[in-house]
């Protein structure tokens, strides 16, 4: 049997392109394979082959979007491949949306087998593992000698059409598609287990895990927004100019409180982004379009709120986990409390 | 309270000249039976076939489906407030007849009945496809109201089932199961150190067609209450349910409770099985409420530290299973609540209307949206064109081939919420 013919694709940074300020690069094919993909077709061994590596980078895919799919598609489509493997993208989220966009796009368009590696926690996630097959890997390309034989192996039972089994046994994320199996016990009988294990305080596992939203309810409208103490939380990662306290570019495992105080509006000369998720161009030659602390002034100043709270919250919110953000806000909502503050406006990027 | 369950091993079922059971074998006399049913004037006809697994047979509209069973000994006698006083029940020796089960059938009353394939792959998905059925075929007389229709329908089963199992009153059982619940102190007393638990055992009761009996009593007007968990055996609690065929407990159900015989099991090894609580899931949010508060009330009254949960239905009744669950929960005792799921054709969507993170402990009977095509059998008994309306079904279930594609909602106990079935769902 002939080889299956596979494209991989990557973003400039695993092309060996460059890194952020490569990220407006335009898809193309290379000419011979990056290293990731060389390993990657070893990897497939007998079986498939990579026949083509396509590159997009990510900013340009993601601010481009319908003009980079086409391209994309084109590219992919000129080898004729069987199947198309994109990423692993680990949590690098602008490169998580195109792998999904393109395993998505592939399967719809071409009607061809596509699938893609991720963290779990990678916003790609959230958006397409209801629709495409997502290999788990770590959150880093630390994690490249797992991630590789992982999806290889993947890969080629896909392509060989094999039955998937659970998502656990078979390592890829849950597409959150229930479906029915049989069982050796009766629905009774396993609740009645389940029973005695909750009572000795065992593990046991549910069938069905209640989709617990963590929801909050918004507050009533302020009352009198005249006199109302506001404070500005961010999930924008502006901080003070060279970042004091190293809030990380992504997967913040802190978050800053820094004043406000005296300042009628922030500016490239005191403030920046430390944000790592998205062209930090514009935040930082004009700070205030993420924290609107000029605009808060001027009302301030003409009655139209009480007054600014004299300081902000900052944090990262590329890659932070929802348990860390947790912890967080937990923090931060207490600290606005103590100091009276009335009302929050929480921006993100 | 000590029942004795003498199992009378039935085999074979075959139509005779006089009803009785010899070596195993059920022998009807047909006309003996349908006389014994008969006498309702808001029906037409009455007619009976016998069924046996692994024939080419489909079954449906399908109704209700009861056990024969017959009380030998202690007070009151099977299906009390419908065909005996309302003595209690639950005491003594009552005998059933094993492997046999009435199925009723005939014109729809509602839309919600269901399919009993006897073989192929639909026979997978329900436990009536192991039975040997004595099916029940009653056609009403044009222009009675539906919920006569329904009345009817459920009398003339449950009299089948009576008058079928007296013919194992004198017959010596195969096996004898003994079950036995005492007073709550002196069960107490007798195992200081077990947890104690309780079933919360949650009836169908949303009304127009969608209604259960508690000896006799329309279980939409009671508040909570306790029972002995073999009072259930001797029909103390009955179906009178067109709820989707695949989560609706048949009476059958209710008399083989299986969450109550489950947990016989472990009783007085892992836990304390104290009783059974009854709850309802009216449409009211007054009446969930009360009915909610109550269970939480009788379940922290009787000291429990653990309870299961059984819903009746979907939709309206997953909101009573949540309260039930949060309430009791919030007494500081365990809850397992038992559902299934309604998830889409394709899985995909949430499984249930209402979710709270204290139904942590979910075991679920599987995802009733999921569809199926039934080949065509042989044998059709019943009215096939309903399978196009029936909950589960759509136009065009029904095939020109003669095959049908349904939900298998549309299967008799494929998704049951006591846990009858083996089935579950995964997340793939």
């Amino acid at each position: 049997m002939a080889k299956a013919r596979v494209v991989h694709y990557i973003n400039q940074f695993f092309a060996g392109i460059g890194g952020e300020e490569k990220a407006d690069i335009k898809p193309q094919v290379l000419s011979d394979l990056p290293p990731i993909s060389v390993q990657l077709n070893k990897l497939l061994g007998e079986d498939a082959e990579i026949v083509s590596c396509v590159v997009c980078g990510d900013s340009y895919f993601n601010e481009n979007l319908d003009q980079a799919k086409t391209e994309v598609l084109a590219l992919i489509k000129t080898t004729n491949p069987e199947f198309v493997i994109a990423g692993p993208a680990f949590n690098a989220g602008r490169y998580g949306m195109a792998c999904g966009t393109v395993v998505q796009m592939v399967e719809k368009e071409l009607s061809i087998k596509a699938i893609t590696a991720m963290y779990e926690e990678n916003p790609g996630v959230d958006v397409f593992k209801k629709d495409i097959l997502i290999v788990r890997t770590s959150d880093s390309a630390a994690g490249m000698r797992k991630a590789l034989p992982a999806v290889a192996k993947f890969a080629l039972k896909c392509i060989a059409g094999e039955t998937l089994l659970e998502p656990d046994v078979e390592g890829y994320i849950p597409r959150g598609l229930r479906v029915n199996a049989f069982t050796e016990e009766r629905g009774s009988m396993r609740a009645v287990r389940m029973l005695v294990q909750k009572l000795k305080g065992e593990t046991f596992k549910t069938e069905y895990p209640m989709p617990a939203f963590d929801r909050v309810p918004a507050n009533p409208a302020v009352a009198d927004i005249t006199k109302a103490k506001i404070a500005i939380v961010t999930s924008g990662g502006i901080v003070p100019k060279h970042n004091p306290d190293r809030i990380e570019s992504s997967s913040a495992s802190k978050y800053g409180k820094y004043s406000i105080a005296g300042f009628d509006a922030i500016s490239e000369a005191d403030h920046e982004t430390a944000h790592g998720g998205y062209d930090p161009v514009y935040a930082n030659l004009d700070p205030n379009r993420v924290i609107p602390v000029d605009v808060l002034r001027d009302m301030e100043k003409s009655g139209e709120i009480g007054s600014l709270f004299d300081y902000f919250y900052t944090t990262v919110g590329n890659g932070t986990s929802v348990a860390n953000s947790v912890k967080y806000a937990a923090e931060i909502a207490k600290d606005l409390l103590a100091n009276n503050v009335d009302a929050v406006i929480l921006t993100s990027t | 309270m000590r029942l004795e369950i003498g199992n009378i091993m039935i085999k074979d079922i075959q139509f005779a000249s006089k009803t009785e059971v010899k070596a195993s074998t059920l022998y009807i006399d047909k006309d003996a039976l349908i006389s014994a049913v008969s006498g309702d004037d808001r029906l037409k006809s009455i007619d009976v076939e016998l069924v046996r697994p692994g024939e080419s047979v489909r079954i449906t509209p399908v109704k209700d489906v009861v056990e024969p069973r017959v009380k030998v000994s202690g007070g009151g006698g099977i299906f009390p407030g419908f065909l005996s006083k309302v003595d209690t029940v639950g005491e003594g020796r009552t005998h059933v007849l094993k492997g046999a089960a009435v199925v009723t059938t005939g014109k729809i009353v509602g839309f919600q009945e269901g399919i009993v394939d006897m073989t192929g792959p639909g026979a997978d998905y329900t436990p009536f496809s192991k039975t040997l059925n004595v099916v029940v075929i009653a056609e009403p007389k044009e222009g009675i109201k539906q919920h006569e229709h329904e009345e009817a329908v459920r009398m003339v089963g449950f009299k089948a089932a009576k008058y079928l199992g007296e013919a194992g009153r004198d017959v010596e059982p195969d096996s004898v199961d003994v079950y036995e619940t005492k007073p709550i102190f002196e069960s107490a007393q007798t195992y200081p150190n077990l947890p104690k638990v309780a079933y919360v055992y949650m009836l169908q009761t949303q009304g127009l067609l969608h209604d259960t009996y508690v000896y006799g009593v329309d279980a939409k007007k009671i508040i909570p209450t306790l029972l002995y968990p073999t009072e259930v055996m001797d029909g103390a609690v009955v179906s009178g349910n067109c709820v989707s065929a695949c989560d609706k407990n048949p009476t059958y159900v209710h008399l083989n409770n299986p969450v109550i015989h489950d947990l016989y099991k472990l009783h007085g090894v892992e836990y304390n099985f104290v009783g059974v609580i009854i709850t309802n899931e009216n449409v009211y949010l007054a009446d969930k409420e009360r009915s909610s508060n109550w269970t939480a009330k009788l379940a922290e009254y009787l000291g429990l530290d653990g309870v299961i949960i059984s819903e009746e239905g979907f939709g309206n009744p997953d909101t009573d299973l949540i309260m039930n669950c949060k309430k009791i929960t919030a007494k500081g005792i365990k809850t397992v609540i038992l559902t299934d799921e309604y998830a889409g054709r394709d899985g995909a969507s949430q499984s249930l209307a209402d979710s709270d993170p204290s139904g942590d402990a979910c075991v679920t009977g599987g995802n009733a949206n999921m569809t199926i095509v039934l080949p065509k059998l042989d044998r059709l008994i019943g009215h096939v064109e309903v399978v196009d309306v029936i909950a589960g079904g759509f136009d065009g279930s029904l095939r020109a081939d003669g095959s049908i594609e349904v939900e298998i909602q549309a299967i008799t106990g494929a998704t049951s919420e006591v846990g009858f079935n083996k089935m579950t769902a995964k997340t793939y």
